[in-house]
C-alpha cells in the first residue's frame, strides 16, 4: 500500500515537457473556440418544413433559424401539444457554463506555468465530470420539456423525451440532433489534455531533496 | 429469329452528344439547340421546380393583373388591382377600400415594368385603367398594389398607357375617347370637331418612391389616342403614339373613322413638354399644366400611319418605330433619323391645328406587307420584328432595317417566317422588348377567341396564350393555356431579377396599433367608436370575444405575428361582407358599422392549421335600447 501511494506520488510530480504544455496551449485555445460555435444542433423536418427549423444551442445562448423566427415556430407548433415555450432565460446553465469554461482555461494555463502532471489529472477528471454532469443536465432539460405538458393542450400526446444524440421521428416531424463543431472543439479539449499526460509519461518524477 | 447485330458505338457516345443540350437549359443561352427538343420537354416544368420568367399578363375588365410562369405557362397567382377580391381580402381593409375608391372595376390593358437605363429593374409594375382613367403601381416586392392615381383629369379612357420611359421617369397616357375638358364641361357629341380635344399625358414618377403625380399633359385635335412606346438611345426623350378617328368623327366610328388611308399618329418630344412646364407655358386645366403643342413649337409633331393603327413599338436601339394598320397589311417603320431630319428641314406634308404633320415619304423608311390586321410589333434584339396579325390569325416574322436595295425594292423578301395561332392575336409579347436588350427566346401571342380550343366550358369562353420559341430560324408552337378575360398586353420578366418577400418582417411594420404580445390585446372604447387590438396567429385570435354596442363604429386592427411563409390568416366576418387577409407580420384595420344587434362570428378564412376551423371569434353587439 505504501510502495503503490509512493508511486502515485511519484507520478504525479512527473515535470510536463515541453510537448505537453504545447498541448495545454492547444487546448486553452480549443476551449476558448468553443464558445463561438454551437455546442449542439437540433433539427426538425417535416413536409412542410422541407429545410428544417433549426435551433442551434451555444454555451451561453440559445439560437435558431432564420434570424430567431425558428424558434418561434417550434414554440408555436409545440403549443399545440401543450410543451413549455422554450426560452434562453429558462437555460440557467447558460449563464455558469461560460464562468466554468473560463476556470478550465485558467486551469490549463496553470498546467503549463507548473507543469506537473498533478494538474493535468485535476483538468481531466473536472472536465469529465463537468462534460457527463453537463450532458446529464440537457437529457434531463429534453425529458422535462417532453414530460410536463399541459394536459388542456389541444393534441394529447404521449410523454416523451426529445432525442438528444441521433434522429428520432415525433408526429409529422424527424427530430436531428447532434453535436456541432462547439462540442468538437470540447472533444479536442479533452483529448489534448490527454494526449498532455501521455507525451509526458516517460519524464522523471521531480522528488524533493530530503526524499531522496 | 432474326440476328441482332450488337452496336459498334461505345455506349458513351449517345451520353456525349447529350452534353450540348444540357448546357443549353440555362435561360439565356438558348440557341438553336432547343430545336431537338420536343415542345413537351421544352415547357415541361417538373412538380417542384421553378419557371425562368415571370409573365405578367393584364387581365382586362376583370381588373386584375394574371401572374404566370414560363415556359410552363402555369397560373401562379393573381394580383387584385382595380377590383375587390375576396380570395386576397383586397379591397375590404380600410387601405385598400381606399384605394378602390367608389369603382368597383377597372379595365387593365397595358403593364408596363419599371427600367433604369433602359433595362428592366424589377421594382414595379404600372398598370392602366382604360374605363376611369387611373394608373396603379404594384411593388415588385411584396406583388399588391401601392398606389392608385386617377381618375386623371382630361382624359377619357387612358388607353395609351401604361408604357414606361428609359429610367422611369413618365408613365405616358393618352385619351382615346376625346371629350370637352375639364370633365364635366357639356357639348353635344354633334359639336365634335370644335368642342371635344384629347390628351396625351406625362405621369411623372417619383425615382425613389415610385409615387406617382400628373406631370402634364399636351392638348390634341379629338382623335382617339391608342398605344404609346418610348423612344431610347437616339430617340431618347422622345415618346411615340397611335391614334384613329383623323376623321374626328363621333358616331359610327366603324365606318366614319375608317374614311382616310392614314391616320395620324404622333411624336412627343416628353422632355421639351417638361422644359415648357418648368418655362410657365401652359394653361392649367382642371389642375394639371395643359400645354397647346401649336404655342410651343418642338413638343409634338404628326406621323401619318397607315389606316386604323394599333401598337406603335420603338426597336431595342431606339432607331426604328413600327406601326402597322389595322385595316393595311404592311407594317410601316419610320426612322428616326429621317423624324429628326425632317423636323429640322421642316420637311411637313400638312398641319392640324397648328401642329406640323411630317411628310410622309420622307420619315418612311418602308411598309413591310406583313399581312392582313397587323396590330402590334415586339423585337428580339437579333434584328428581327414579329407583329401580330388579327384578321390573319397569324405572327410574322420580318427582318427589321437596314435593308439592301434589293429588299427594300421587294420587301416582301424581309418576311422571314409565320406561324398561325388560334384565334385572333391581339398583342404579343417578347421579354425585355421594349428594353435595349430583350430576351428574345420567347414569344406569347394573345389570342381573341379561342373557339374549339377546349373542353367546353359553356357561353363565356376564355381566351388563348400560345407560347412561342423564337430561338430558332423558325417559330415553333410551344403550349397553350387559356386565361380569363382578358389579357390585352403583358410583360415578361426573368426570375432572378427579383426576389420577392414572403414575410413582412416584424421589424417593418409601422401600424400605429400592431401589437406582438397577447398581453397588448385590448378593446378600447372612445365614445362610439371602439378599437380592437387582435393578434391573429395559429389557430387563435386574440381577443377572440369582443362585445360592442348598436351604433358602434368599431375597427379591427389585427396583426398577424406569424413570421413563417404561407401563414396568412383571414378574417371573415358573415353578413357584415368582411372578407380580409392578413399576411405574416402585417397589421390590416377593418371598420366596421355596427347596425344590427345580435351575435356575429368571425373566422379565420384561410386554411392555416390542423385547427383552423376552430380559429373563430365573436363579435356580440347588445341592442341600442338595452345600452345604460
Amino acid at each position: 500500500m505504501q510502495g503503490f501511494l509512493k508511486k502515485q506520488e511519484l507520478f504525479l510530480r512527473k515535470p510536463l515537457n515541453v510537448w505537453s504544455r504545447l498541448c495545454l496551449v492547444l487546448a486553452a485555445v480549443c476551449l476558448g473556440a468553443s464558445f463561438f460555435f454551437p455546442l449542439w444542433e437540433i433539427r426538425l423536418v417535416a413536409p412542410q418544413y422541407r429545410d428544417g427549423l433549426e435551433l442551434y444551442i451555444y454555451s451561453y445562448q440559445l439560437q435558431a433559424g432564420n434570424d430567431g423566427q425558428h424558434l418561434d415556430e417550434i414554440n408555436l407548433l409545440n403549443h399545440y401539444i401543450g410543451m413549455q415555450p422554450i426560452r434562453e432565460a429558462d437555460f440557467v446553465e447558460m449563464t455558469w457554463i461560460p464562468f466554468a469554461f473560463g476556470i478550465f482555461i485558467l486551469l490549463s494555463l496553470r498546467g503549463v506555468v507548473f507543469g506537473r502532471m498533478g494538474n493535468v489529472v485535476d483538468l481531466f477528471v473536472l472536465f469529465a465530470y463537468f462534460g457527463l454532469f453537463s450532458m446529464g443536465n440537457f437529457y434531463y432539460r429534453l425529458y422535462s420539456y417532453g414530460h410536463n405538458l399541459d394536459p388542456r393542450a389541444p393534441m394529447t400526446i404521449e410523454p416523451f423525451t426529445p432525442v438528444l444524440f441521433g434522429k428520432n421521428r415525433i408526429a409529422n416531424f424527424t427530430q436531428f440532433s447532434y453535436p456541432d463543431t462547439g462540442s468538437y472543439f470540447l472533444m479536442a479539449f479533452g483529448l489534448l489534455i490527454l494526449v498532455a499526460g501521455v507525451l509526458s509519461l516517460r519524464e522523471k518524477p521531480i522528488v524533493p531533496e530530503e526524499a531522496v | 429469329m432474326r440476328f441482332v447485330p450488337k452496336s459498334r458505338f461505345p455506349r458513351w457516345i449517345p451520353l456525349l452528344a447529350t452534353l450540348p443540350i444540357l448546357g443549353a437549359c440555362a435561360p439565356d443561352d438558348v440557341t438553336r439547340d432547343n430545336d431537338r427538343r420536343s415542345p413537351a420537354e421544352l415547357s415541361y416544368v417538373a412538380p417542384g421546380d421553378f419557371d425562368d420568367y415571370y409573365l405578367f399578363y393584364s387581365g382586362g375588365h376583370s381588373g386584375n393583373v394574371f401572374v404566370a410562369g414560363i415556359p410552363s405557362m402555369r397560373h401562379i397567382v393573381t394580383i387584385p388591382v382595380f377590383t375587390k377580391y375576396p380570395g386576397k381580402g383586397y379591397g375590404y381593409d380600410d387601405v385598400t377600400k381606399e384605394l378602390l375608391g367608389d369603382y368597383t372595376w377597372g379595365d387593365i390593358h397595358h403593364p408596363a415594368l419599371s427600367k433604369t437605363d433602359g433595362l428592366y429593374d424589377g421594382r414595379w409594375l404600372f398598370v392602366n385603367d382604360n374605363a376611369h382613367n387611373r394608373v396603379a403601381r404594384i411593388d415588385l416586392r411584396d406583388f399588391k398594389v401601392k398606389e392608385i392615381l386617377g381618375p386623371i383629369p382630361n382624359t377619357s379612357g387612358n388607353h395609351g398607357s401604361s408604357f414606361v420611359t428609359e429610367n422611369t421617369e413618365y408613365i405616358m397616357g393618352g385619351t382615346r375617347f376625346s371629350a370637352p375638358i375639364p370633365k364635366g364641361t357639356y357639348a353635344h357629341p354633334e359639336e365634335y370637331e370644335d368642342a371635344f380635344n384629347g390628351v396625351i399625358t406625362g405621369i411623372r414618377v417619383d425615382p425613389d418612391t415610385g409615387d406617382m403625380s400628373v406631370g402634364w399633359q399636351v392638348l390634341t385635335p379629338p382623335f382617339n389616342w391608342d398605344l404609346s412606346s418610348t423612344g431610347k438611345g437616339p430617340s431618347s426623350g422622345w415618346a411615340f403614339f397611335t391614334s384613329y378617328n383623323t376623321e374626328m368623327a363621333h358616331t359610327v366610328l366603324e365606318a366614319n373613322a375608317s374614311q382616310l388611308d392614314r391616320d395620324l399618329g404622333a411624336a412627343v418630344n416628353w422632355r421639351a413638354a417638361e422644359q415648357a412646364v418648368a418655362d410657365g407655358n401652359y394653361t392649367e386645366i382642371d389642375g394639371v399644366p395643359v400645354i397647346d403643342p401649336a404655342e410651343v413649337p418642338g413638343v409634338m409633331y404628326f406621323l401619318p400611319i397607315a389606316k386604323s393603327p394599333h401598337g406603335m413599338d420603338t426597336d431595342p436601339s431606339g432607331q426604328w418605330i413600327v406601326a402597322g394598320g389595322k385595316l393595311d397589311p404592311t407594317a410601316g417603320v419610320y426612322s428616326f433619323e429621317k423624324i429628326q431630319a425632317a423636323i429640322e428641314a421642316e420637311d411637313f406634308e400638312d398641319e392640324k391645328r397648328g401642329v406640323p404633320v411630317l411628310n410622309f415619304d420622307s420619315v418612311l423608311e418602308g411598309q413591310v406587307p406583313v399581312g392582313l390586321g397587323p396590330l402590334h410589333t415586339q423585337f428580339d434584339g437579333r434584328g428581327n420584328a414579329y407583329t401580330s396579325m388579327f384578321i390573319d390569325s397569324q405572327v410574322a416574322k420580318w427582318r427589321l432595317p437596314p435593308w439592301s436595295d434589293e429588299e427594300k425594292a421587294d420587301l416582301e423578301s424581309v418576311v422571314v417566317d409565320k406561324i398561325d395561332v388560334h384565334y385572333n392575336i391581339g398583342h404579343l409579347v417578347v421579354g425585355g422588348s421594349d428594353t435595349r436588350e430583350p430576351y428574345g427566346n420567347w414569344l406569347v401571342a394573345m389570342n381573341k377567341h379561342a373557339v374549339g380550343r377546349h373542353i367546353k366550358v359553356g357561353p363565356g369562353i376564355p381566351e388563348t396564350s400560345q407560347l412561342i420559341d423564337i430561338t430558332g430560324d423558325e417559330m415553333r408552337m410551344v403550349k397553350e393555356a387559356f386565361t380569363d378575360k382578358e389579357p390585352h398586353f403583358a410583360q415578361i420578366l426573368r426570375a432572378d431579377k427579383i426576389d420577392p418577400i414572403e414575410v413582412y418582417p416584424r421589424a417593418e411594420n409601422e401600424h400605429p396599433h400592431a401589437i406582438w404580445s397577447f398581453d397588448d390585446a385590448e378593446i378600447v372604447r372612445n365614445g362610439d367608436s371602439v378599437e380592437v387590438k387582435m393578434i391573429s396567429i395559429r389557430s387563435r385570435f386574440v381577443p377572440d370575444i369582443v362585445d360592442v354596442r348598436q351604433g358602434d363604429t368599431v375597427t379591427f386592427h389585427i396583426t398577424n405575428t406569424e413570421q413563417t411563409p404561407g401563414l396568412t390568416h383571414g378574417f371573415g366576418i358573415g353578413e357584415m361582407d368582411i372578407s380580409g387577409n392578413i399576411d405574416p407580420g402585417e397589421t390590416k384595420s377593418f371598420t366596421v358599422e355596427m347596425d344590427k344587434p345580435g351575435v356575429f362570428p368571425f373566422y379565420c378564412t384561410v386554411f392555416c392549421s390542423a385547427l383552423h376551423q376552430e380559429m373563430q371569434g365573436y363579435i356580440s353587439v347588445r341592442p341600442a335600447e338595452e345600452t345604460e
